[in-house]
């Protein structure tokens, strides 16, 4: 009996140990959001449905952190280059007034060469810089962000509905997709039950196929090596596997699937926001990843999917329900303490052993 | 083998204020701005963020890279300027309650931080930026949430018509440059603020001074290698928190005289620019994320502030696009942190691979 006891005790103990307090804690925390909802008023039918519509706008912008962190180069801070591809993919395919299904899937065409590109250059910085990957990445995304913001204003898109009209050139602030291609992915083959609850099929298949490919690539030949440069350089290196190369593969990667998920994000919003927009994009996608159990040098799908649902579900949840109790807009701190919070456990946790 | 390295370092190190100075000599004929006019602004830029930039200069000598929660002593030194706005003081009293009312918040902001660099040792910069926004949101919630319901003030125009929260920006008619003002010299018609400087020099000599102490020393031991400072019998943790405690409270005297200068607050948004800023300053005055004197700071904040107020009207003059020159000096100053740390951290890794192969060969 005691030894039964002792082992169930130790079963939980694992358990824990495994998911990690904070993910529990925000579960916990995200299940008595759910709970209280009705109690104050709010639709849980709603609810639901904001939390799986932003749960396919953001999934692939966190299933970016992958690549970066398997192969060594911890947190994808950089993540504004990839969603800068996105950007120029998007309109680019607009300027061209390409609509529904096929607009999207141009503006994913133009985003990929850019990104590649510009995932290239990402991964020569993260190279020069080992040890230092996320502070350049960081400053990197930032600078690119404000170059593009001079570039808006002076690369030559002409549509009427997307430059400023009063002197026709210099792309605006924001662009509305309306009559483009707003949310092409989220209506196809939606589910819709009652008046309130709808289910965004196409963002969840795409999302689920982005996942299934990503998953895929890590169980080929070259997907393997990229793990082995992140968890062991020397038996990387022993093995023939240029470990450089790697990495500028998974920057690559990272910064593609980070455009890909930009195209997916906009279509789902409706808006494209340009010029400082993007600047600080790549966190909340950071803390995501970190909250569904990731570290910074390991990283799997599950991790991704969890944490794109219980991140989005409190940003979704809190703003309503404490607003519901208290009557304030606390939820926007929360927000910030929650996300940054997270990401600072996460680099404090294995502080042992990773300076290189 | 080694003279060229070093010399290669030498040069790397110098590039980031060579390539400002040849920026400068192009943009300020461009921009088309007297040169008084100019020398003006610089002084007054001066005596406004030099404080806030020597902060950094601490946390280097430690081995701790630049310290992006120094945003935390900004904070403590808005929180005092509120409360004692709030209490109606003026003139040079206000400053100095602000100030003592910055210091224990500094001290347990700076322990906080410190803690928290030390379960982070290695990722001490990307650590402590993100300590910076973490505590942004705690800021937010103080001040926008706890004062005027938990904590009281008494003054109803600082509150948010609600009834309680700090409003977005307010102005301090009563501490508008007190220390500016106290003590000046008219110099070609341009008001140098001597008392300011002074305190300036105060802090650059203690700063000094500090360096020659047993403590001093033990963290620029603890800097160097912090393996050998522990077998040295040197508490490197402890050594670790008081630099950034150090770091934190001139931050937050910086932020203080800096607010004096300006003469408004923007509750919200002053201290959020005030690390990027500093860090940009610091780095384009020749500074690394591992070597910071005093001369890199006046060097950096000279240049950096010359680049800010001569790129927009340079940009207009240029192309015609004063918003294209807005962008092209936000580009700039993330660059400079960008290409600096790129280019140190590359150096670095060099220094290392080589240090590396000769070890080698000694073993054949």
């Amino acid at each position: 009996m005691k030894k039964k006891d002792r082992m169930h005790k130790g079963g939980i103990e694992k358990f824990i140990a495994n998911f990690g307090w904070p993910r529990i804690i925000i579960a916990i925390f995200l299940l008595l959001l759910f709970v209280i909802a009705p109690f104050i008023g709010i639709d849980v039918g709603t609810s639901l449905s904001d939390m799986l519509v932003r749960v396919g706008m953001n999934g692939i912008l966190v299933l970016a952190m992958v690549p970066m962190i398997q192969s060594g180069c911890g947190l994808n801070f950089g993540l504004p280059l990839g969603i800068i591809a996105g950007l120029v993919g998007a309109v680019t395919s607009m300027e061209y007034n390409w609509q529904g299904l096929f607009g999207f899937g141009m503006a994913v065409l133009f985003a990929i060469p850019l990104a590649v590109l510009l995932g290239v250059m990402y991964g020569y910085f993260i190279n020069m810089a080992k040890g230092d990957e996320m502070m350049i990445g960081t400053y990197v995304g930032f600078s690119v962000v404000a170059f593009m913001s001079m570039m808006w204003l002076r690369l030559p898109y002409r549509n009427p509905l997307l430059v400023w009209g009063f002197s026709g050139t210099g792309l605006r602030t924001t662009i509305s997709l309306t009559g483009f291609w707003m949310k092409v992915l989220d209506n196809f083959l939606a589910i819709r039950i009652g008046p309130r609850f709808f289910f965004p099929t196409g963002s969840f298949i795409f999302f689920a196929l982005c996942c299934v490919l990503v998953w895929a690539f890590f169980k080929t030949k070259t997907g393997i090596a990229m793990s082995a440069v992140g968890s062991n350089p020397q038996f990387a290196r022993a093995h023939g596997v240029s470990e450089d190369r790697m990495r500028i593969v998974s920057v690559v990667l990272s910064t593609v699937l980070g455009a890909v998920g930009m195209v997916v994000y906009e279509q789902s919003y409706g808006f494209i926001q340009l010029y400082m927009g993007p600047l600080y994009m790549a966190f909340p996608a950071v803390a995501a990843i970190l909250l569904g159990g990731a570290t910074i040098n390991s990283a799997t799908i599950s991790n991704v999917v969890i944490g794109t649902f219980l991140f989005q579900g409190i940003l979704t949840m809190t703003p309503s329900v404490i607003n519901g109790m208290l009557q304030t807009d606390v939820a926007e701190v929360i927000r910030i303490l929650v996300s940054n919070g997270m990401i600072l456990y996460a680099l404090t946790r294995k502080g042992k052993g990773t300076v290189k | 083998m080694k003279p060229k390295y070093s010399l290669k370092g030498a040069l790397i190190s110098n590039l980031v204020p060579i390539v400002f100075l040849m920026f400068a000599a192009f943009a300020v004929p461009m921009s088309g701005l007297s040169i008084p006019y100019l020398l003006h602004e610089m002084i007054s830029r001066l005596a406004r963020d030099s404080l806030l930039v020597l902060s950094l200069v601490i946390p280097v000598l430690a081995g701790m890279g630049l310290n992006f929660g120094m945003v935390l002593g900004a904070m403590a030194g808005q929180i005092g300027m509120v409360l004692v706005v709030d209490w109606g003081l003026g003139g040079m009293p206000a400053l100095l309650v602000a100030a003592l009312l910055g210091t224990p918040i500094s001290i347990g902001l700076g322990y906080f931080c410190g803690y928290i660099l030390n379960l982070a040792k290695g990722r001490e910069m990307v650590t402590s930026y993100i300590i910076g926004f973490f505590m942004n949101g705690a800021y937010q919630f103080l001040l926008l949430y706890c004062m005027g319901s938990i904590i009281p003030i008494t003054n109803p125009e600082l509150l948010l018509s609600r009834g309680y929260g700090i409003r977005n920006s307010m102005d301090l008619p009563n501490i508008r440059q007190v220390l500016d003002r106290l003590v000046s010299v008219e110099v070609f018609g341009m008001d140098i603020p001597i008392l300011t400087f002074a305190v300036i020099a105060v802090f650059c000599l203690l700063i000094v001074w500090f360096k020659t102490t047993k403590i001093g020393q033990d963290m620029r031991a603890v800097g160097r290698n912090r393996a050998v400072a522990n077998g040295a019998g040197i508490p490197v943790e402890k050594t670790r928190i008081l630099a950034i405690i150090i770091s934190t409270l001139i931050a937050c005297y910086g932020q203080i005289v800096s607010l004096q200068n300006l003469g408004t607050i923007n509750t919200y948004n002053s201290h959020e620019q005030v690390g990027i800023f500093s860090i940009a300053a610091l780095l384009v005055g020749g500074a690394t994320a591992e070597n910071a004197s005093i001369a890199n700071v006046f060097v950096g904040v000279f240049l950096f502030h010359l680049m800010f107020v001569v790129s927009p009207m340079a940009g207009k003059n240029l192309i015609g696009d004063a918003q294209l020159g807005e962008y092209f000096r936000v580009f700039v100053s993330y660059g400079i942190i960008a290409v600096s740390l790129l280019l140190h951290a590359w150096k670095k890794r060099h220094e290392m691979l080589e240090r590396r192969l000769l070890e080698n060969d000694g073993k054949e």
